[in-house]
């Protein structure tokens, strides 16, 4: 009795030691803060953010400064220069400027020579094809996907942010890793999770869903089950959160952003950024699914996942934690020439992209 | 209801908190006092704007109707009566009905000369209410964050505000209140089982004493923690609960405005194994 009641003394109190370390070491805000009502009054539907937070990121989230504008005329880069296939249109000032830019916005350490074989500049070797490819891709989101990138649309900087990978890159299947000792096969669960915000939740909410042709679906149309195999099962529950925790996380919001979560499902108690994520999850999974998966011969090993997947993309990679990638900033208008990308087959990146799917 | 032949004893003027020997009677079984006054004053209005909020609402459903807080545009300032003010007024009704009822009590008790145990349990859940209205509002800067008084939509409010922090159940205070919650229920129930098998024995027995109920819990855990102690704990579990969960929806916003799970990165970086 002695002995027991001395050992949950013991253990109360390295618990409290912990708990009370954790207080101190956790971070904490203070106000005052910035809220913003989304729904009805008393709803709940708010936004609070800390504005103090928000300057941590910024820097990443600054607009790079702008490469002047081409001078008007001058014969077209097919002309100029052999082997131009998806640019060939531009003018040769406006080609260059392009180069320019793409080296600051990819690969300012590495140069030209990230892509280029500086011997032969038109030498088509490996991430030349990529850079291709990501000027069509580039290209079809601006002009096929304004239901998710509206007029703002994107530039190579809205992912890259000066680096060759873009945040966010994960792997298909890369949950089904070794059996880690007696705890054996994990389900790809019960860790923190990062994709979804270091809740306990799926480590990847992504494979099914922003690949492939999966749905995000939980909420059954019935009150009860009404047969086996009908309805979410509690995992594709769990993924579906997880994903939306994902989607949080990456935009920097709070789950009533897009949802009143009195009915998650329900579209006319949504909120009318919902849409936007719903074209925004569609655009991913094209985007997957027909430029960077069909791009995996031409990828270096070192870029493939555990088990030879092609990197994708999800939310994170363009919107940094802010609800508006780069804060909304209109910076495909200044660039002008990304749109003039033609989107005929690239030889070895996969096949032409299907028009949109919706 | 007829007096008991002792109670002449105990009900005596004095002991007052304030007035006097205003209001120092007592109505049929009820003490009125001018705690009791304002208790009256603040309840019947506030009840009354109530109604009158359901009247120029949408609807008489009584799962429906809601009186909902300004908007947050109004900060902390006064709102239009049909745009929130109505909301303010009857907080303000609330607080005073709630606090006056807790200080009536405080003035039973004097006049008894007992300690002031209920009121002081009674002023958690008091506390727990004024966070939730008046604390955190003051901290976030809008009377708007407060929730809304209806029977759906306050549930409404609580759903969308534990998403605002996407998973509100690794919220630390929050875990700590649902806890003492539990135990609480998990206490009362056993200690009314305990009382009722000691006073309810099979036929042909005598009823049991406290003797029986110490004897029980020796034997199936080790220790008894007896018949006073038995209530100290219930008040001690009780007053727990509402003052967690004061401190969890206290700290949700003005002190944290990220994921609650994101909370714990403290407990995954501890050098013991990161």
């Amino acid at each position: 009795m002695k002995t027991a009641f001395r050992i949950a003394v013991a253990l109360g109190a390295v618990f409290t030691v912990f708990m009370v370390i954790g207080v101190f070491i956790a971070g904490w805000e203070r106000p005052p803060m910035v809220s913003k009502q989304i729904g009805y009054r008393g709803l709940g539907m708010e936004q609070i953010t800390n504005p103090r937070l928000a300057g941590k990121t910024l820097a990443s989230n600054q607009v790079p400064e702008l490469i002047d504008p081409a001078p008007p005329g001058g014969r077209p880069a097919r002309e100029a220069y052999t082997n131009v296939q998806v640019l060939g249109d531009l003018t040769e000032d406006q080609f260059n400027r392009i180069m320019v830019a793409i080296t600051a916005w990819v690969s300012p350490e590495q140069g030209c020579g990230y892509c280029h074989n500086l011997e032969n500049l038109a030498d088509d070797v490996p991430h030349k094809v990529v850079a291709r490819r990501m000027f069509q891709m580039t290209k079809h989101l601006n002009q096929d996907w304004t239901t998710h990138v509206a007029q703002t649309g994107v530039t190579c900087y809205t992912c890259h942010r000066g680096k060759p990978l873009p945040a966010g890159i994960w792997f298909p299947g890369d949950r089904d890793g070794p059996a880690k000792g007696m705890a054996g096969y994990d389900g790809g669960q019960n860790h923190p999770s990062p994709a979804a915000a270091l809740a306990s939740l799926p480590l990847d909410p992504f494979t099914g869903v922003l690949d492939g042709t999966g749905e995000a679906r939980v909420v059954g149309k019935t009150a009860l089950p009404t047969g086996k195999g009908i309805g979410a099962s509690i995992q594709k529950t769990e993924h579906t959160y997880a994903l939306m925790m994902h989607i949080s996380n990456a935009l920097g919001v709070n789950c009533t952003y897009c949802h009143n979560s009195r009915a998650f499902l329900a579209w006319d108690q949504s909120v009318p950024t919902r849409a936007t994520a719903f074209y925004g999850i569609r655009m991913v999974r094209y985007l997957n699914n027909n430029f960077l998966t069909p791009l995996r011969p031409a990828y270096e090993p070192a870029r493939l996942g555990p088990q030879g997947q092609a990197p994708q993309l999800n939310c994170v990679t363009c919107h940094h934690g802010q609800p508006k990638p780069l804060g909304g900033a209109q910076m495909l208008k200044d660039y002008p020439e990304l749109n003039a990308a033609i989107l005929t087959p690239v030889p070895g990146a996969g096949p032409a992209p299907a028009p949109a799917s919706q | 209801m007829a007096m008991l032949s002792f109670e002449k004893k105990y009900r005596v003027r004095g002991g007052t908190l304030v007035g006097g020997d205003l209001f120092d009677f007592w109505v049929g079984p009820f003490y009125v006092g001018f705690f009791g006054v304002t208790t009256m004053f603040f309840s019947v209005l506030g009840t009354a704007l109530i109604l009158y909020g359901a009247a120029i609402g949408p609807t008489w459903n009584i799962w429906q109707i809601s009186i909902a807080p300004p908007d947050l545009k109004y900060g902390l300032a006064l709102a239009p009566l049909k745009e929130g003010g109505l909301w303010q007024i009857i907080t303000v009704c609330a607080v005073g009905a709630f606090v006056s009822w807790a200080l009536r009590e405080v003035e039973i008790c004097r006049k008894l000369g007992i300690g002031y145990h209920v009121p002081f349990a009674f002023a958690f859940a008091i506390l727990a209410y004024v966070s939730l209205v008046v604390v955190r509002p003051l901290l976030l800067g809008a009377w708007g964050h407060g929730f809304p008084y209806g029977i759906i939509s306050h549930l409404d409010w609580v759903s969308n505000t534990g998403y605002q922090y996407l998973h509100f159940h690794y919220n630390p205070a929050h875990m700590i209140a649902v806890t003492f919650f539990f135990t609480t229920t998990l206490a009362l129930a056993m200690h009314g089982g305990l009382v009722l098998s000691a006073v309810n024995p099979r036929k042909g027995e005598a009823v049991k004493t406290p003797d029986h109920e110490n004897a029980f819990f020796r034997d199936t855990i080790g220790y008894s923690i007896g018949t006073l102690g038995i209530h100290r704990l219930g008040l001690f579990l009780a007053i727990n609960a509402s003052f967690w969960s004061a401190v969890c929806i206290v700290i949700s916003g003005p002190f944290w405005t990220r994921g609650w799970p994101e909370w714990w990165n403290w407990w995954l970086s501890l050098p013991i194994w990161s």
